[in-house]
């Protein structure tokens, strides 16, 4: 009796470990770079250090795009003998909190929000960088940026990657078909919805998706900053972020109206998805998908939807899609929205400072760039090493010095509005609560 | 994975259990051989201070500082019953107070009768085995997969195209028109409860069917020749004769459901009036980055668990005076 | 888990009750099982079936569908709309990423993590239920409300103390043992069994006591009377009449924790070195949940072993052992 009945819970046990086993030999490890194949005259200001010294860095990057961080600083670790460890999570925002406070947070950490590095900074988590990052900072970057590494007056990390929001992704073939502009001016824009609508050579002319997960509502914040940005400008925009421009504002409220006349319009939305009341529930991933079918025009999203397009999509200006930036009050007028990073480091030590230094570089930039799907905000970056036309484009808006750049407001609010009441509040908006009842909603949630 | 790194772990693995097996055999095998004198309290202790201590420094002090932190601000800083006053002042509170309710009223009543009907059905059943099984799946799924798994069935797709979730399929078989199913309130609220059910009544089926095996089965023999029939039986031998257990698990699901909220957050994300108590506590905590009023919400989840304490503190002494 | 025969002196009645405990499979239980099992029982159970396998059932089609498929058109469909594809599990299990290139790694990290603390919460819990249960003291009743209070404590609360201990207090010797014995990780399991260990306990003592207290006191006096010591009861008398509810127990907490992300990423430092399965598979999804055709697949990959361990464990608990000794 009880040797059987060890032997039959042994079997199982030999299943799963023989499973496991085959599960190892899959896959092998990295083969180490070799270091008088590699060209290390970029790397050597950075020192020479012991092998087994390890630098932790810890992100929100994962899956392919990890790879590829991985990859942009493989050359860097051959020749400076650092060896480091990226983490990816998807709980970065909640778990660099916990980490720092429990007192185990990683050396370099990649943040995606710079609300969120302030308030580590505040915290006295994050150590000051050396001189190399505070001067590569304000060499590399415009001071828009710098502001985004900046807390209390003094530069605390430098930026790493950039998106450009404010894209209306079309398809240019449906467009000429039915003899469609691309608008240069907001007012265009509405004409161009209106006649859109009127052709009746689509469903409905726009495509919203505004589900994401527990971020729900995020792109309804990207419209409504956009509109506050370009309607508004940069100044009251500035102002908004910190609350000196209340939610409650008419000139918020505003925007919040200029963009329902495009989302909250039955005859405007939701091409090929259903009625208004589908957005809410409608993955953002998936939302621009119709255009492909013919069954919407526009769509309102970042560079990276890019990636999200069908394999065998070509994204270019005579391509399946391509994206105009969604145009200013005046023709010319170039005022965008965007996102980034910015790294922060956690350890006083020698081998960490090479690498934030690194990270802070052209040389990175560039080589980042060039294994494509990303831009960078870096003035150092040539924009022919961008990997795709729309990147090209993005790039040149970015380094253009007429662009005015603004970081995504609701990434630069409190916790509780970016992350919080300011989705819910787009969530309940599209739903049909009125503006005024929205923006007291989040006005309210604003911590005193 | 190197071979190294896999002889490491299984280092760790058979080391880690083995001194824990030698730790707790010696202190199992030197109790007893100790002096006479005091030799009850140094038995109570041995049984009881491994699992105190932890508990101690892993809940107790966390649950204290949590405790504190319901009545201060972000910095720290102690501001009375500010974190209260926001917390019912917010224009969805009483419908995320009413959720939480609704939710620990359905989930363990319907997960348990359900349990237990199908655990007395399948009871020395052929295939009772298989039955279990399929029952108890969706209790080895996480609730986050658990969620994705109904999102699936609830997707909506407007009229006239295919349907991709099972439910809205029916509706069209049925001749109806599709339905936003997650952001239709109060329905909404109903089919979430319903993943929750569909979780944790493998939990009520494993442990009922459990003690209804504990049933003599002469006492059931017994309660036939009297002439009972299958209903009597059941009220009469099966459920005195699991009463325990039925406290036990309906006590246990209330309280998952109470704390549960990867439900919420992977199908709703607390949108279209779903949310519930544990839910707003994470987002705030987490998410907004104000540990006071997330501290807040856990003091009311503590408040609404306190009837079922003082109802099992009852069932104890009621159990105590018996023996 | 194997079990010594019970050993003690029983009066011979106790004995004959025991006796036809262990029979409950033989011809008297077969004689009622045929009254028990009506048509209307069998039909309402396979409904109940039925119902509760089909959104997994149509995961589990979907899992093998390619992904445009999966979007436009529902898995009932799938004769209308053939499409076989083994791409999703190929992505889960072999797309290798090289900032986290080994699921064979991550697969040995969840067993690891996952067994040792199976064990440690479940003899503990059974520890300290018998002492609850069975050793009288005053304030045993006090102790036993205040653990079970502790279960409503959301472990996120928790995190952020428990971390600050540990890299106070552990992380030091993990350092040191990593010194010695260089092939165990500086990051090692040490913190993740604690703290899994640690958020298993209220529940498990909750549900041993339960079921310890019911165990006939006239059993535990006569083995007093013979001079046992609680060590030897417990090992003797109480361990062996658990089994059912300790392996019952041990299923539940082996899923808590096999299925467990927010513990594991907080006190595994995230490395390979210590990270389970389920955070693998969270990377999977890709970095904005769009390629959720994936989580088909992986959701069944992390299946696997629970169901194992299920089945494994079920005939533990078919059978009451303490048949013929419950209160009635």
């Amino acid at each position: 009796m009880r040797l059987t009945r060890q032997r039959r819970l042994l079997i199982p046990m030999a299943a799963a470990a023989v499973v496991g086993l085959a599960l190892t030999g899959c896959t092998g490890d990295e083969a180490a770079g070799n270091k008088a194949d590699t060209d290390c005259a970029p790397y050597e200001s950075y020192g020479s250090f012991d092998s087994g010294t390890e630098v932790s860095v810890y992100g929100t990057i994962s899956d392919t795009e990890a790879d590829l961080l991985n990859e942009s600083w493989k050359d860097f670790e051959t020749c400076t003998g650092i060896d480091v460890k990226y983490e990816p999570s998807k709980e970065f925002e909640t778990q660099i909190n916990v980490r720092a406070q429990g007192g185990n947070p990683p050396d370099i950490a990649i943040f995606p929000q710079p609300g969120l590095f302030a308030a580590q900074v505040d915290g006295g988590y994050i150590k000051k960088p050396s001189q190399a990052v505070v001067d590569n900072a304000t060499k590399f970057w415009s001071e828009d940026w710098q502001k985004y590494g900046t807390v209390n007056d003094e530069i605390w990390g430098a930026p790493l990657m950039a998106s450009v929001k404010g894209y209306v992704w079309y398809s240019p073939a449906t467009f000429e078909e039915n003899g469609w502009e691309v608008p240069t001016t907001l007012d265009e824009l509405a004409t161009l919805t209106a006649d859109i609508q009127k052709s009746g050579a689509v469903d409905k002319p726009w495509c919203v998706g505004f589900a994401s997960g527990d971020a729900t509502g995020w792109p309804g914040t990207d419209w409504v900053e956009d509109f506050v940005l370009r309607e508004q400008g940069p100044d009251v925009y500035d102002q908004w972020v910190t609350n000196e421009v209340k939610f409650t504002d008419p000139k918020i409220q505003g925007a919040f109206d200029s963009v329902g006349d495009y989302i909250r319009n039955p005859d405007y939305v939701n091409g090929g998805l259903g009625g208004v009341d589908s957005i809410a529930t409608t993955e953002f991933g998936d939302a621009g998908l119709p255009i492909l079918d013919g069954t919407c025009a526009l769509h309102h999203q970042a560079t990276f939807y890019e990636g999200f397009w069908p394999e065998g999509t070509t994204v270019a200006e005579d391509g399946d899609v391509w994206a105009f930036l969604l145009p200013g009050t005046e023709a010319g007028a170039s005022a965008v929205t965007g996102g980034g990073e910015i790294v922060g480091k956690y350890r006083d030590a020698d081998e960490v400072d090479a690498l934030q230094t690194y990270l802070s570089t052209d040389t990175w930039a560039n080589n980042r760039v060039k294994l494509g799907g990303v831009i960078s905000a870096n003035n150092g970056l040539d924009p022919e090493n961008a990997s795709s036309e729309l990147l090209k484009t993005a790039v040149a808006t970015l380094q253009d010095p007429n662009t005015t750049f603004r970081f995504d407001a609701s990434d630069l609010m409190p916790g509780a509005v970016g992350a919080g009441s300011f989705w819910k509040g787009m969530v309940d908006w599209i739903g049909g609560k009125s503006t005024a009842d929205t923006t007291t909603f989040i006005q309210d949630s604003w911590p005193q | 994975m190197t071979t190294a790194d896999l002889i490491g772990k299984i280092l760790q693995l058979v080391g880690g259990v083995a001194i824990f097996a030698a730790v707790v055999g010696l202190i199992l095998f030197f109790i007893d051989k100790a002096p006479k004198r005091g030799r009850d309290v140094l038995q109570l202790i041995a049984f009881l201070a491994p699992a105190v201590i932890l508990l101690g420094i892993g809940l107790v002090y966390p649950a204290i500082r949590t405790g504190i932190a319901a009545f201060a601000n972000k910095s720290g800083e102690f501001i009375g019953l500010d974190n209260f006053v926001w917390m019912f002042t917010q224009p969805e509170a009483l419908i995320t107070l009413r959720n939480t309710i609704i939710w620990v009223i359905l989930v363990p009543t319907i997960s348990t009768v359900i349990g237990l009907a199908y655990a007395n059905f399948i009871d020395r059943s052929r295939g009772e085995k298989i039955y279990k099984s399929l029952i108890f799946m969706p209790f080895a799924i996480s609730f986050v997969g658990a969620g994705i798994i109904w999102k699936f069935v609830y997707e909506y797709r407007p009229e006239g195209r295919d349907q991709i979730g099972l439910l809205n399929q029916i509706m069209v078989w049925l001749g109806q028109e599709p339905v936003l199913w997650l952001q239709t309130a109060p329905m909404n609220t109903i089919l979430l409860i319903i993943v929750m059910i569909w979780v944790q009544t493998g939990f009520a089926v494993v442990v009922l069917s459990a003690s209804i095996k504990g049933i003599p089965a002469e006492q059931l023999e017994a309660a036939e020749l009297d002439g009972t029939n299958g209903w009597q039986r059941f009220t009469n031998v099966v459920l005195p004769g699991i009463r325990g257990a039925l406290v036990v698990v309906v006590t246990t699901i209330s309280i998952a459901t109470l704390k549960v909220f990867d439900i919420v957050r992977t199908m709703t994300g607390g949108n279209f009036e779903t949310s519930v108590v544990a839910n707003e506590m994470y987002t705030q905590a987490f998410r907004a980055l104000e540990p006071g009023r997330g501290s807040a919400l856990a003091l009311i989840l503590f408040v609404l668990v306190l009837p079922i304490v003082v109802y099992n503190v009852r069932v104890l002494r009621k159990q105590k005076e018996i023996r | 888990m194997t079990y010594t025969p019970v050993e003690i002196p029983l009066d011979d009645e106790t004995k004959k009750e025991f006796q036809r405990g262990f029979n409950a499979d033989g011809t008297k239980a077969a004689r009622v099982k045929k009254r028990l099992t009506s048509r209307t029982a069998t039909i309402v159970s396979l409904i109940i079936a039925v119902i509760w396998i089909i959104p997994t059932f149509g995961l589990f089609i979907s899992s093998f569908r390619p992904e445009e498929l999966i979007k436009t058109t529902g898995w009932w469909t799938i004769f209308q709309n053939p499409g076989f594809t083994l791409d999703n599990y190929k992505e889960v299990l072999f797309s290798s990423s090289s900032s986290s290139p080994q699921l064979g790694a991550y697969f040995v990290n969840s067993l690891a993590i996952t067994i040792p603390v199976v064990v440690f919460a479940t003899v503990l819990a059974a520890m300290a239920a018998y002492a609850l249960a069975w050793i009288p003291f005053k304030g045993a009743g006090w102790i036993f409300i205040v653990i079970f209070a502790l279960q409503i404590v959301p472990l996120q609360m928790a995190l952020i103390p428990l971390l600050q201990m540990f890299t106070t207090w552990i992380l030091p010797i993990q350092r040191f043992v990593h010194d010695i014995i260089p092939i165990i990780p500086e990051q090692s399991y040490v913190q993740v069994w604690i703290a899994h260990t640690i958020f298993g306990l209220p529940l498990a003592i909750f549900l041993l006591h339960n079921f310890i207290s019911e165990i006939p006191g006239e059993l535990i006096e006569a083995a007093r009377v013979d001079g046992a010591n609680h060590g030897q009861i417990f090992l003797r008398i109480i361990l062996p009449l658990s089994v059912p509810i300790l392996a019952s127990f041990a299923i539940f907490q082996f899923l808590w924790v096999w299925n467990d992300l927010l513990v594991a990423l907080v006190f595994s430092g995230g490395t390979p070195d210590v990270a389970p399965l389920t955070q693998r598979l969270a990377e999977l999804t890709g970095n904005r949940g769009q390629e959720w055709q994936r989580l088909t697949a992986a959701a069944f990959i992390s299946l696997i072993v629970p169901l194992i361990v299920f089945f494994s464990l079920q005939r533990y608990f078919v059978r009451g052992l303490l048949a013929g000794s419950t209160k009635g």
